[in-house]
């Protein structure tokens, strides 16, 4: 019988991991950085010396030491050559202030090398040093270290490419040890009217669902049916309903159309079209980024990528926003105070010279990101948090409840949490929707630099101003004409029926020109599609209300900043509306997403099928993102094969 | 030529400003420096975490260090100071354990009921209270004897052996409860 300590050694040595190669490396560099960064300050603090002589000439050959070391032609012999000069160092007695030039000389080439690089960048910057002539290699080398690091963010991440007019990512291996978490419930039954003809649910405007399908398709396998919810996939898109001319914020389009998969139902398809303001009088934004710095997100596709999608948002923003950065988990809370959009070199810096260092608890740094997003706000004007993270919440408060409690207990305070995820491996997806969902804002994975396009500059005001909180979706079907109904997607988003009069129930929320879509299967009475049987026993539907009216919808919202809702109500009749590409293109979506989840009602339809519809229903498609669809339909077609 | 400046000396020029020094002397001890931050958290997420928490102070750190212990034996302190600190951040919160078993390790042990080693890894490390399972992640580095461990984890080398016997004591005790089930 083999001895417990050993198996619990075997054990450990089995299960220990070798490090990742990516992390190791990101982590290397930080320390390299911070020990660089350590050098300099002690050399900052000597500029300011009064007494040069000796310590000059202590520091001159020190610092000949580190330009000496930095250089690759001495690498073999630093280490003895560093420890040899430090004992010179102690014994000079006279300046000998030549010393310093010849390290100018012997570091020559190396010198001009990354001189060149760093006058591209700071031209200006080094010109305005008064440093004594001994002080340059320092100098010189110190920013030859930015542009370096600003070329690592500038230049897209390596699994990142445009081809054509689809976006192509580079096959990357899936992380060995996968903790992703997902939201989703079991897809909607179908719903006998006479028994429950009601349904109601809360709007949902997150497309993190979409992009997750992405990256997943895009690295060659089938998304899991769990990480597919049918509602993100359609409201991915954006749709030309009819705008609202009244007093709503809103208006909604109902279309009845025959059901592609199944001849014996139709389509009931309800679009929400936002208003969008003059965006010339928007109110001034106040943004708190609160950034994850842990460990791991330290890859090309997690805090680099951050970084540029947020750059590329800056020139979105104007004079009279103000952006303030709070990381976690990483170097201090703070890392830029409230600052207006317009100096836009100042935010820039912060962001590209964001790493990870020191510690600060997670719980902290949201507290930090609330308080500054309260500090900042004036009358009249919009607070958003938006947390970028790979999904390690376990930072900070570590109870999902506990950390879902507080974003509500904020919601209050009337400033907004937005939710970008990165990277995938450590994805806490149903953690992210938990904290949207609850923060009142909306939840977007951002995999591409195009993704952060779309999310953070095309939609940046449907994302950042909300027209229309809490919009709940309430329809009653008359079991005189419909004999069953489903839902398609929402899961997540139930609410019971009692809940939609009642204005403390927490729903999603509509920004500046969002639209938003929900697609009903019903199935008339005598049709042949009927699912479940007449009860012997039961009780004749009602037909004392000849009404030949479908059903009736209903929408509550409130406008922002009021805690009363509103009521919108009409009735859905037979046939009504006008089929356009928009209703096409968003069943063709409803019908690729109930085919990654399986597709119980769907007969043998199929992604064929998805991918003909789509085509035709593509319309104008001015940004590319249903042509990408099309394509990723075509990679789900060959991989479920 | 480098290969034969030993840690101490690589550590001392470091020290002084010697940034190839330090780089050389980082890359050298990483490996173990992760498995030694894996086997103290029992995480991956965690163990990276900790990791760059470490390297990210260390260039500040290395200032104390004065040549007068090995390095490894330096660092290792540097790191177990550094665990500690960590795990009592986390007991600030309300339902965070310490270290092994915490709330994140608790839902990945869950979703992987399948992989029953890790499991009785996790679970027999969990059992374990936190000083002795810092010891024997200490003394599970191939390279480091029991007086090093000691000298990390500033107890007497005594105290060294009698904890790694509890270990086995406590080990010998979880298994035949395992056996009886």
């Amino acid at each position: 019988m083999s001895d417990p300590f050993d198996d619990l050694m075997d054990a450990m040595t089995a299960a220990t991991p070798k490090p990742d190669a990516e992390t190791k490396a990101a982590h290397l560099r930080l320390a390299e950085e911070n020990f660089a960064r350590h050098q300099e300050t002690e050399d900052a603090a000597r500029l300011t010396l009064e007494h040069p002589e000796k310590p000059g000439l202590f520091q001159g050959v020190k610092q000949m030491l580190q330009s000496i070391s930095a250089k690759a032609v001495l690498t073999a012999t630093t280490g003895i050559a560093a420890i040899a000069l430090v004992g010179v160092i102690i014994l000079p007695q006279g300046g000998d202030m030549t010393l310093p030039a010849l390290t100018d000389t012997s570091a020559a080439p190396g010198e001009i090398a990354e001189a060149s690089v760093a006058s591209d960048v700071s031209d200006a910057e080094a010109l305005s040093y008064e440093a004594p002539v001994m002080d340059s290699p320092v100098i010189v080398e110190e920013f030859a270290a930015s542009p370096q690091f600003r070329t690592t963010l500038t230049a897209p991440a390596p699994t990142l490419g445009i081809i054509g007019d689809h976006i192509a990512v580079a096959p990357t291996l899936q992380p060995q040890s996968n903790t992703e978490e997902f939201a989703n419930a079991d897809a909607n039954p179908v719903q006998i009217t006479a028994d429950t003809p009601v349904s109601t649910f809360s709007i949902d405007v997150d497309t993190a669902s979409y992009s997750i399908m992405r990256s997943s398709l895009m690295n060659g396998r089938l998304p899991s049916p769990d990480q597919i919810r049918v509602e993100e996939l359609i409201n991915y898109f954006p749709y030309d309903y009819a705008a609202p001319t009244g007093d709503a914020p809103f208006s909604q389009t109902v279309t009845v159309t025959p059901t592609p998969w199944n001849e014996g139902t139709q389509l009931v398809h309800i679009g929400i079209q936002g208003e969008l303001p003059a965006i010339a009088e928007r109110p001034p934004l106040n943004l708190v980024f609160l950034i994850d710095t842990s460990g791991s997100m330290n890859q090309p596709n997690k805090l680099p990528l951050l970084a540029q999608s947020f750059r590329l948002m800056l020139s979105q923003l104007r004079p009279t926003d103000e952006v303030a950065i709070v990381t976690y988990a990483g170097s201090a809370g703070q890392v830029l105070a409230p600052t207006p959009a317009s100096e836009q070199d100042t935010i820039l810096n912060a962001l590209t010279s964001l790493h990870a260092g020191g510690s600060t608890a997670g719980q902290a740094g949201l507290q930090q990101a609330y308080a500054t997003a309260a500090a900042m706000a004036q009358d009249g004007e919009v607070s958003r948090v938006i947390l970028a993270t790979d999904g390690d919440f376990n930072v900070g408060i570590s109870d999902p409840d506990a950390l879902t409690d507080y974003i509500s207990a904020q919601r209050d305070s009337g400033t907004y949490l937005s939710v970008l995820g990165f990277g995938r491996g450590n994805l806490n997806d149903a953690t992210m929707q938990a904290l949207a969902q609850n923060g009142n804002g909306q939840a977007a994975y951002i995999d591409t630099l195009s993704e952060a396009q779309k999310v953070l500059v095309d939609q940046l005001t449907g994302a950042l101003f909300p027209i229309a909180n809490d919009v709940k979706i309430q329809v009653e079907f008359n079991p005189a004409q419909i004999a069953e109904y489903r839902l398609i997607g929402y899961e997540t988003r139930a609410l019971n029926r009692e809940d939609f009069n009642n204005d403390a129930v927490d729903a999603g929320e509509i920004g500046a020109g969002h639209s938003v879509t929900a697609i009903y299967e019903v199935t008339p009475v005598g049709s042949d599609a009927i699912l479940n049987d007449a009860l012997r026993y039961g009780a004749e539907p009602a037909t004392d209300t000849p009404s030949n009216e479908l059903g009736f919808l209903r929408l509550r919202y409130k406008t922002p900043g009021e805690d009363t809702s509103q009521l919108i109500e009409q009735p859905i009749t037979s046939g009504m509306g006008t089929v356009t590409d928009d209703v096409n293109f968003a069943t063709a979506i409803a019908g690729f997403g109930q085919l990654l989840r399986n597709g119980t009602y769907l007969g043998d339809w199929s992604y064929d099928n998805a991918i003909t519809m789509a085509t035709a229903a593509r319309g104008d498609d001015p940004f590319g993102y249903r042509a990408e669809s099309i394509t990723l339909m075509r990679l789900a077609d060959t991989l479920s094969q | 030529m480098r290969m034969t400046v030993d840690d101490k000396h690589l550590a001392m020029a470091a020290a002084n400003g010697d940034r190839d020094a330090f780089s050389s002397l980082l890359a050298r001890h990483y490996d173990r420096l992760f498995g030694l931050t894996f086997r103290l958290t029992g995480s991956r997420a965690d163990a990276e975490d900790l990791t760059q928490d470490i390297c990210a102070a260390l260039p500040a750190k290395l200032r104390s260090f004065k040549g007068d212990a090995q390095f490894t034996t330096w660092l290792y302190r540097v790191t177990i100071n550094a665990a500690h600190d960590r795990r009592r951040r986390f007991a600030t919160h309300a339902r965070a354990a310490d270290g092994w078993g915490d709330w994140e390790v608790n839902r990945r042990a869950a979703n992987e009921e399948a992989q029953d080693k890790a499991d009785w890894l996790t679970s027999a490390m969990t059992a374990l209270p936190a000083e002795l399972r810092d010891t024997i992640a200490l003394t599970m580095d191939q390279d480091m004897t029991h007086a090093q461990a000691a000298t990390v984890l500033n107890v007497s080398e005594g105290t060294i052996s009698w904890r790694i016997s509890e270990v086995k004591k406590r080990l010998r005790a979880l298994h035949e409860k395992e056996l009886s089930q």
